[in-house]
This record gives C-alpha cells, sequence and structure tokens, in this order.
C-alpha cells in the first residue's frame, strides 16, 4: 500500500486558492503582500483580512494552508518577517515556510506549535544541510531543490528525519535557489531580500522595423524573437547570450521549459515523497483548475494502482516544451 | 582590530602551476595579511592541486599571512559531503564554511562563515555567533545600510566582518556546468573546459553588451567590483576585512594599492588612478553596495 502524498497548490490569491481548495488541493502555499515571500509581485497574495477568510475557506474543506515567509530579511527590517510570522501564528495557518536562518530561529522559539517547512530558497541540497534545520529548528519538511534524480531522493529520504516536497509541475530552474542576485545586479532590487526576480517594472519589449522583438530586462537584452514568434518573458536564466564557443545565440543556462513529472509519480511515491508542490503562483485561476484538478486525478489513480492520464498538461506548460528535468538522470548536469 | 587586507579563494580553474607561481608571489609581495585557500566552486576541480596545498599553506605561513580553509558552496555530491566533512575536521587552521552542510559538522567549534552563506541579518548573525561562528564575509549583494547594521551587530558579538572590495562578483550558482554546456558536453563528460577561462567564459546579450561570465557552476558579473571609493565610508562603520577576489591581473599591485588606501597612505582618487593603469578589461561596477543595480557605478557616497 502506498502512502498517500499531499498534493501543495500555488494559491497567488485569494480567489485562486479557493480554486486550488475546490479542485482537491490537499495544501496550498501563499504569502504575504510584501518582501517577506519569494513571489513579491504586483496583484499577488494576501493582506491580513484575505489570509483570515481564506485561512476559514481551506480549514472548512480540510485543506492546509502552508504560509511561505521564506525570503531573507535585511538587517533592520526584520520586523516585517516577524509579523508575517505572528499573523500566520495567529490566523491558525498549518505551516510556515521558512529559509532565512533567523526566521527560522524566531518561529521555532516563538511559535513552536506551528510546523516548519525547509523552503527551496534554503537551497538545502545534502542530508547534513537538511539534518541541520531539522537539528536546529525542528524543520518537519523539506521542499527539495529541482536537481536530484529519483534514485538520490529515495537516498536521501532513508538520510534525513523529516519529510521530503518535491516540485512536480511548473517553473524548471536549475540555478540554486536563495542564492541568485542576478535581477538585483541588473534592477537593483534583490530576489533574496525583496522576493523579485525579473520585476515587470524594468521589463520593456522592443519592437524593431521588421517585426522582430527584443525582449529586455533593465539595460540587458535578454532574448530575440522572429516576427512569427511568441516573446518569452526576459527572465535572465531563460536567456540567449553569445560566447566564445558557440557560433550564434544560445540558451546558456537552460531552455525555456516546464517541469512535468506526472509519468514519474509512482517512482517518486516510492522513493519516499510526502508532498508533491506545484509550481505557479503567478498563474491564473484557470492555470490553476486545470493544473490542481489534472492531478488530484493523476495522483488518485497512481495510489489505485492506474496509469494517470496528463495529456491535457502539455498545453499548459510554457512555451509548449515540457521536461522531466533533472529527477529522471543526471546527464543533464 | 587593524583593518586587514583579505585575498580570497580562487574561484576559477587555474592550472596547478599557474596556482604555484600566483600564491608563491603572493606569499613573498602582497600586503595581504589573510589567504583563503581551497575550491569553492567545482569538487571535480579538487584533486588537480589537492597535493600542494601544503607547500602553499607553508610558504604562505613563512610570508607571514595567515592562511583559512575555505569550503566548497554546493554540496549534493558524495565526494562533496565526504570534502567539506573532512574541512570541519581541521583544527590546524581556521576554516570558512560556505555550504550549510558544514554548520552541521561544526557548531559549537570556531569557523568563520563565507560570502555564499546567506547572512542578511542581525538575528542569523547572532544565531550563528552562538554557535562558534567568530567572522562574517558578506553577501556581495548586501547594501551599505545593511552591512553597517551587520558591522555593529558583529562588534558587539565580537566577531570579525569582511566585505568584498575587488573583482567579479558571484551571482549565481547552480547543480549544471554552463561551461561544458557552451562545449556541448554535460558536468560529468567536461574534460575540465573551463581551463580556458582564467578569468570566467564572457557571455554577451544577443545586442552585443558584454554582460555575465561563466566559471563552470558559476555565473559572475563582467565588471569588476570596486569599492576603493567607499573604504573610508566603510571602515568608519566598523568593517575591518577588505576581500579582494583574485583574477588573471597583477594582484600584487592591486593589493598595493588597496592596503596602501586601508592604511590611508594615499587618497581614494590617486588609487584609482592607480587602479585605472592596471588595464582590467571590464568596467569597474559599485552598484549594489549603493542599493542600486549591481552592475552600475555611481560616485562614492559623502562621508
Amino acid at each position: 500500500m502506498m502512502k498517500r502524498p499531499e498534493l501543495v497548490c500555488p494559491a497567488g490569491t485569494p480567489a485562486a486558492l479557493r480554486t486550488a481548495v475546490d479542485a482537491g488541493a490537499d495544501a496550498v502555499y501563499c504569502g504575504m503582500q510584501n518582501a517577506t515571500n519569494a513571489r513579491n509581485f504586483p496583484g499577488l497574495n494576501f493582506t491580513p483580512e484575505e489570509l483570515q477568510a481564506s485561512v476559514a475557506y481551506a480549514h472548512d474543506a480540510g485543506t492546509k494552508v502552508l504560509l511561505a515567509v521564506n525570503t531573507f530579511p535585511p538587517a533592520g527590517k526584520f520586523e516585517l518577517w516577524r509579523g508575517a510570522v505572528d499573523l500566520g501564528a495567529r490566523l491558525g495557518v498549518d505551516a510556515f515556510i521558512v529559509a532565512d536562518i533567523g526566521v527560522a530561529e524566531y518561529a521555532a522559539r516563538v511559535h513552536p506549535g506551528c510546523r516548519l517547512h525547509l523552503s527551496v530558497q534554503a537551497a538545502a541540497s545534502s542530508p547534513e544541510a537538511i539534518r541541520y534545520y531539522c537539528r536546529e529548528f525542528g524543520v518537519r519538511r523539506v521542499v527539495l531543490p529541482r536537481i536530484l534524480t529519483v534514485p538520490e531522493i529515495r537516498a536521501l529520504a532513508a538520510e534525513i528525519p523529516c519529510e521530503i516536497e518535491t516540485f512536480i509541475f511548473g517553473n524548471h530552474g536549475l540555478m540554486i535557489e536563495g542564492r541568485c542576485s542576478l535581477t538585483n545586479y541588473v534592477c537593483g532590487l534583490s530576489t533574496n531580500m525583496d522576493g523579485v526576480c525579473s520585476p515587470a517594472a524594468d521589463v520593456h519589449y522592443d519592437r524593431a522595423a521588421d517585426g522582430s522583438v527584443a525582449t529586455r530586462l533593465g539595460a540587458f537584452t535578454i532574448d530575440r524573437f522572429g516576427p512569427a514568434e511568441q516573446a518569452g518573458y526576459p527572465t535572465i536564466c531563460k536567456g540567449r547570450y553569445l560566447a566564445p564557443a558557440r557560433d550564434e545565440a544560445y540558451y546558456a543556462f537552460e531552455e525555456p521549459v516546464s517541469l512535468n513529472l506526472s509519468a514519474l509519480l509512482p517512482a517518486l511515491i516510492e522513493a519516499g515523497v510526502d508532498a508533491f508542490k506545484i509550481e505557479g503562483r503567478q498563474r491564473s485561476r484557470a492555470y490553476v483548475r486545470s493544473v490542481v484538478s489534472a492531478f488530484r486525478q493523476a495522483i488518485d489513480q497512481t495510489l489505485a494502482g492506474e496509469t494517470p492520464a496528463l495529456a491535457d498538461l502539455i498545453a499548459l506548460t510554457e512555451g509548449q516544451k515540457e521536461t522531466e528535468g533533472a529527477f529522471k538522470t543526471k546527464k543533464w548536469r | 582590530m587593524t583593518a586587514q587586507l583579505t585575498l580570497g579563494p580562487i574561484l576559477f580553474h587555474w592550472s596547478a602551476q599557474d596556482k604555484l607561481d600566483f600564491y608563491a608571489r603572493i606569499a613573498d609581495e602582497a600586503p595581504v595579511d589573510i589567504v583563503y585557500l581551497g575550491e569553492v566552486v567545482c569538487s571535480k576541480r579538487t584533486p588537480f592541486f589537492e597535493q600542494h596545498y601544503p607547500d602553499v599553506i607553508e610558504r604562505l605561513e613563512r610570508g607571514g599571512k595567515r592562511v583559512v580553509l575555505s569550503s566548497l558552496s554546493d554540496v549534493t555530491l558524495k565526494r562533496e559531503r565526504d570534502m567539506i566533512a573532512a574541512l570541519c575536521e581541521i583544527e590546524s587552521h581556521e576554516i570558512e564554511i560556505n555550504n550549510t552542510a558544514g554548520l552541521l559538522h561544526r557548531s559549537g567549534r570556531a569557523h568563520r562563515i563565507g560570502p555564499l552563506m546567506n547572512v542578511y541579518n542581525e538575528c542569523t548573525m547572532r544565531y550563528l555567533a552562538g554557535k562558534g561562528a567568530t567572522h562574517f564575509a558578506l553577501p556581495v549583494e548586501l547594501p551599505r545600510d545593511v552591512a553597517a547594521r551587520l558591522a555593529t551587530e558583529a562588534a558587539a558579538l565580537g566577531a570579525g566582518i569582511e566585505v568584498q572590495v575587488f573583482g567579479r562578483a558571484s551571482l549565481a550558482l547552480s547543480a549544471r556546468c554552463y561551461h561544458a554546456r557552451a562545449h556541448g558536453r554535460s558536468k560529468d563528460n567536461c574534460q575540465f573546459v573551463c581551463e580556458q577561462d582564467p578569468d570566467g567564459m564572457p557571455l554577451r546579450t544577443i545586442a552585443g553588451q558584454d554582460f555575465l561570465v561563466v566559471n563552470g557552476v558559476q555565473t559572475l558579473s563582467h565588471s569588476y567590483v570596486n569599492l576603493l571609493g567607499e573604504i573610508e565610508d566603510m571602515q568608519a562603520m566598523g568593517i575591518d576585512h577588505f576581500r579582494l577576489v583574485p583574477h588573471k591581473l597583477d594582484m600584487v599591485a592591486v593589493a598595493e594599492i588597496f592596503a596602501d588606501r586601508i592604511a590611508g597612505r594615499i587618497e581614494a582618487s590617486e588609487a584609482e588612478a592607480w587602479l585605472a593603469a592596471l588595464d582590467i578589461p571590464a568596467p569597474f561596477s559599485n552598484g549594489f553596495w549603493h542599493g542600486i543595480a549591481g552592475g552600475r557605478r555611481v560616485g562614492a557616497l559623502p562621508a
């Protein structure tokens, strides 16, 4: 008998939260409307009142609420992070997702009754790093970086005293999260301190006379698209660049593909994964509904010993291309 | 404490002979107080230089330098886990930890915290100091006001505090090797192609702008951080260690310029002129320190 994994779904707004709950999420994750979480985008996230109502809605349906407080407070601004943690505790969220050691220490000390999950932003990619956070702060679950193969996850599960959550669908990033200052180098806003990656205010689409479009972040061109192509959002690590060893511009870091591990569900459950995370707090309600419903069904089918059908999800993936990323093989490294 | 000039670990894959020559000259000629040694970026590179460390350490110490051993920054594979565990058992020298795995092993015993660890606030600093951290090299993206608060906290804790004042800024780390990728290879089959680029492989934008450089799994800025103009302000706020990142240029000359400026023997403008005369093939930047885009350069803040 397979153990039943938790399906953890994105909630960028109160409406998306209700959509995810209704579509069968076991847990939703969300953040406050400020720099305390890693998706600090205009129009996203929750006011205290919205969070209160949303926790009630989720709990009525038996769905857990995980509060992402997963950025790194700069000295002098710690109060904002402390406030997010205190508010979450008062409203009865089911766990904090944290990355900063100071925030973890505060949450563990002041709110020992609330579970701590270690954010992928903490970049804990070895049993020793994970055990450190478990030992020091009583972390109950680690969100693994998207860089481990299934056999590596299985081996890891045997060496750590906490639950494992892995990304299963959405953005496919290979940069070590919580260690990236690319946006700050170009825009003056920090992914770690401000929760911002490629901020929209710095994004430009420069159309040329021939109809081609160059996408730009701040002063730097990130990619160029032909008149017939759809211009992608300029994220530095998804851009095309020139290098001496290449004749033409190439994806120096990674292709703009989406992660889709639906086919690996049984293997991941068997490897010891306790929770599957769908990425995409910035996505629409329609997207959330489709993906959450599809994975709800897929997990239930897998647990029933059936082969899950997930063909519809391909249409939702970025650039219509998808990958099993790191999880199947380590040849990509 | 009197201000200390430090030389960070060599981030790039230089040949063993180049490293030996480099450290021999540093030992004899460079006015640096502390030298950090060790492979921080890629565990695959370590076998090329491992056997030379005892000689290099001895040479540097005879030259009057204090040697600190730096750990890897990405620890995932078995060999990387073993490497950092072994480093954490060293008692003969101070160690600098660049990955949380090291904290599991070393908590309760003295250690330094490297710039690739995330120490952004007083609470994190205080916690780590309570577990044996004696010195904090700050992340390169920290702005002045945050660094000032951390300097105050470090002073209260009796810990050292260090800021990178020269060299390319480390901007990102990855599990994937972008050097191998550029050459159509994988990390396991890289054939150490990163050795071709001793200051990093340039990445230009499609529009032809200089932008980033790749160093294996690490991505750095094209521009060189240069905080010569900010050193007086940094000293006033209590920052007592100033780090140079090694590059393939006359690092003895670089060290002399910074040492003279830190000691107040030359004015900032004169120091800038000396540094400009080295013809470094990239612009300087100080944007991170001033809380704007890291790649930009602005005039020093009035003291």
